[in-house]
């Protein structure tokens, strides 16, 4: 069904391919205090991020906070102007899209942020809420009221609760009217920004079970933006992994879990605790020095080698200074999926 | 309750990993160190009193880490603020909290005062709000040392910087004349685990220590806990959310959910053996990093309102064992695989040998309406 032919570091193509994503850099500036507010810096929120989401597929885009995930993906619904590079969906460049056409493309692409407490207008009944986006494309008039109530039955809650307000919901709940409503327009691509990491773990899996039902009925594109590595190895078909504004490393969720190569996704898998008390106790650790460098000021070369355990532990001064000089492509290196690091090594951790 | 009550304070042993002493002024491993007798906290309403705990009983052991998991309002927080009394006035709190045998809720403020921090010390979710913006960590530190023992300022803050060390804390003569604000957040709960270790305390409480933060981060939080404990010989109650942090460093568990204990055990009991259908529920909810799951199972509804609670089970409205029995009667905690591994279940015996897809149900979507969806969308 689909042609994959590898491009170096930007994953496989396909001809299915829903949105490409070429370079995306966005810069912040930061203003100096007083009047004037002169520009005195530069925050590097994402420098030279590509990736491609085929249609159905899922992409996880995973790393702490400050790496640039969120500011990824309100790049790519063009919610955030990008410094430079191409946004490409279903064939369209978003960035020299006229504003007219961006609207009318919106219906196609849409977002379910985090919070559930701050992305719901407290004074719309659900019914209006899930209405909003069809009244806004002029689509309401249309039968829009059965397709209010068929929405909420959807994503599992009654439809005769639709004049009710959010905060008469749980928070489970109102992320499934979050879901309703970005459904509202049928969309062909769902952002999906920390959509469950506000939840208990038992309601997270109900979100994550509703994502996943309608992505098998529906054939939507997910791209996932969560630092729950365990969340995104259920969701995900393909992971990119970012640190400080860039991926470091990208493959299928099973390459990356089974035989991750960066060190600081060696070190985020082997960070993240396992819910089996023998397999979790028996574990081997990989731990990072330090914190996140500031993005207004990244290190030169590598810019995980001021945390990066191979680099202080296992690499001599020679080696360290390629890591200083040079900073390392997204290419594959020999290691089945594209990875940056010049001593890209597979290792097993799980 | 142990032996040496009464040595306590008159050596004081200033240097770090001084819980060599621990062997002789504390008792052994193993001995009850701190006892919770039937504890129920209310609030109050306009709905009615908030029953927030409900007659929770355990027992905590010299060097042991005892992991207490729940989520959102399952009253595990309620539980260790109301240990230390550290509630507000209107809260109403009833039953025993022994420790050194005395009752820590019917002690003064006062009496409390010389416990609090000093032997039993806690460690907040939110390093922000538990530093004080205005003062430099080393005057923090100092401080909660200076609280318990009648030292100079200059011996205290040498302490600071011995504290700050022994939490990993780089450059540590420097950082003591740092602020808050100018440290990480990683870098603040070390210090918030310094001052907690500042008196060679007999019980740490942490409640969500590593939430608030990245996971890198977390699993160094997690070292220095580690090193504070064994510096220190002190037990340990670890409150949190995440399973994966209780299998990893919990002696044993105890779970709650609407303000109950509703089981406990050693956590080999507890992950591998549950006897609990909200257990093996939550168990079934969790996505697992290391092997691909095709269905999680969630548990269906919401925990309950712990306002008017009607009788039987809390967790009847969600279980899909529940029958008439548990609907009238709530069940007490009862031994299930073992002495020490309860569970409150009418029907643990039904849970030998199932796993979560076997009970819950992992289908979310209503398969109609999204049928229906799905022709749409293609015309």
């Amino acid at each position: 069904m689909t042609v994959e032919t590898r491009t170096e570091g930007l994953g496989p193509v396909r001809t299915d391919t829903l949105l490409s994503v070429r370079n995306v850099v966005k810069h912040f500036p930061i203003r100096s205090g007083g009047l004037v507010r002169r520009t005195v810096g530069e925050v590097h929120a994402v420098c030279g991020v590509s990736f491609d989401l085929a249609e159905g597929e899922t992409l996880g885009l995973v790393g702490e906070s400050g790496c640039g995930k969120s500011t990824t993906a309100r790049v790519v619904l063009n919610l955030l102007p990008a410094t430079s590079g191409d946004v490409t969906f279903q064939g369209t460049d978003l960035m020299s899209l006229p504003r007219k056409a961006m609207r009318s493309l919106r219906r196609q692409m849409q977002i379910v942020f985090q919070d559930p407490y701050a992305s719901l207008d407290p004074r719309l009944p659900v019914s209006e809420l899930i209405a909003e986006p069809l009244r806004i494309h002029g689509l309401y008039d249309d039968g829009g009221r059965q397709q209010v109530r068929d929405l909420m039955k959807t994503v599992g809650l009654k439809p005769e609760h639709g004049n009710r307000y959010a905060h008469e919901f749980s928070g489970g709940q109102r992320q499934r009217i979050g879901i309703a409503r970005a459904l509202a327009l049928r969309p062909k691509l769902l952002v999906l920004d920390e959509p469950v990491s506000a939840l208990d773990v038992s309601i997270q899996a109900g979100v994550l079970n509703l994502l996943d039902e309608l992505q098998t009925e529906l054939g939507l594109s997910y791209l996932f933006v969560s630092h729950d590595l365990s969340v995104v190895r259920h969701i995900a078909d393909r992971i990119a992994v970012m640190y400080l504004g860039k991926i470091v490393e990208t493959g299928t969720a099973e390459q990356l879990f089974t035989g991750p190569a960066h060190p600081y996704t060696q070190a985020l898998i082997s960070a993240i605790p396992l819910p089996d008390p023998r397999k979790e106790r028996a574990r081997e650790r990989i731990t990072v020095v330090g914190d996140l460098p500031s993005p207004a000021n990244p290190p030169s070369g590598c810019r995980f080698r001021t945390r990066c355990p191979k680099f202080a532990h296992e690499l001599d001064t020679a080696q360290q200074s390629r890591c200083v000089d040079d900073e390392p492509t997204l290419t594959s290196r020999d290691q089945g999926h594209p990875v940056a690091c010049h001593y890209a090594a597979r290792r097993e951790l799980l | 309750m142990t032996s040496s009550g009464s040595v306590h304070h008159e050596e004081i042993d200033l240097s770090p990993g001084s819980g060599d002493a621990a062997g002789t002024r504390r008792g052994r491993a193993g001995d009850v160190v701190l006892e919770v007798r039937d504890l129920s906290v209310s609030f109050p309403s306009g709905d009615g009193p908030v029953r927030a705990v409900r007659g929770v009983d355990y027992v905590l052991r010299r060097g042991e880490v005892l992991g207490i998991v729940g989520e959102s309002g399952s009253g595990k927080s309620v539980t260790s603020m109301a240990i230390m009394g550290l509630l507000p006035t209107t809260a109403t709190v009833t039953g025993q909290v022994l420790f050194d045998g005395r009752d820590l809720l019917s002690l003064s403020e006062n009496a409390l005062n010389g416990i609090r921090g000093a032997r039993v010390a806690m460690i907040f979710q939110d390093p922000m709000t538990s530093l004080n913006p205005v003062y430099t960590i080393g005057a923090q530190i100092a401080e909660a040392v200076r609280a318990h023992h009648d030292v100079s300022k200059e011996k205290a803050l040498e302490r600071a910087v011995e504290l700050l060390e022994t939490v990993r804390i780089p450059n540590a003569r420097e950082r003591i004349s740092s602020f808050p604000h100018e440290l990480s957040g990683g870098m603040r709960q070390r210090v918030v685990i310094a001052i907690a270790m500042a008196n060679d305390p007999d019980v740490i409480i942490a409640d969500e220590p590593t939430t608030a933060l990245d996971v890198t981060v977390q699993a160094q939080i997690m070292e220095a806990l580690q090193v504070a404990q064994d510096a220190t010989g002190a037990a340990m109650v670890l409150i949190t959310h995440d399973l994966g942090v209780i299998a990893g460093q919990a002696d044993r568990v105890m779970v709650m959910y609407a303000g109950k204990l509703v089981e406990s055990g050693t956590a080999e009991d507890v992950f591998y053996t549950p006897r609990m259908p909200y257990t093996l529920g939550l168990l079934g909810s969790l996505p697992r990093m290391d092997r691909p799951t095709e269905r999680l199972t969630p548990i269906p509804g919401s925990p309950p309102s712990v306002v008017n609670m009607p009788p039987g089970c809390p967790f009847e409205p969600r279980c899909p064992k529940a029958t008439d029995l548990c609907r009238e009667t709530e069940p007490e905690l009862r031994e299930t695989t073992g002495p020490e591994h309860l569970a409150a279940c009418h029907h643990a015996e039904s849970l030998v040998g199932v796993v979560a897809d076997e009970v819950f149900d992992a289908r979310v979507a209503d398969a109609d309406t999204l049928a229906k969806l799905a022709s749409e969308g293609e015309k």
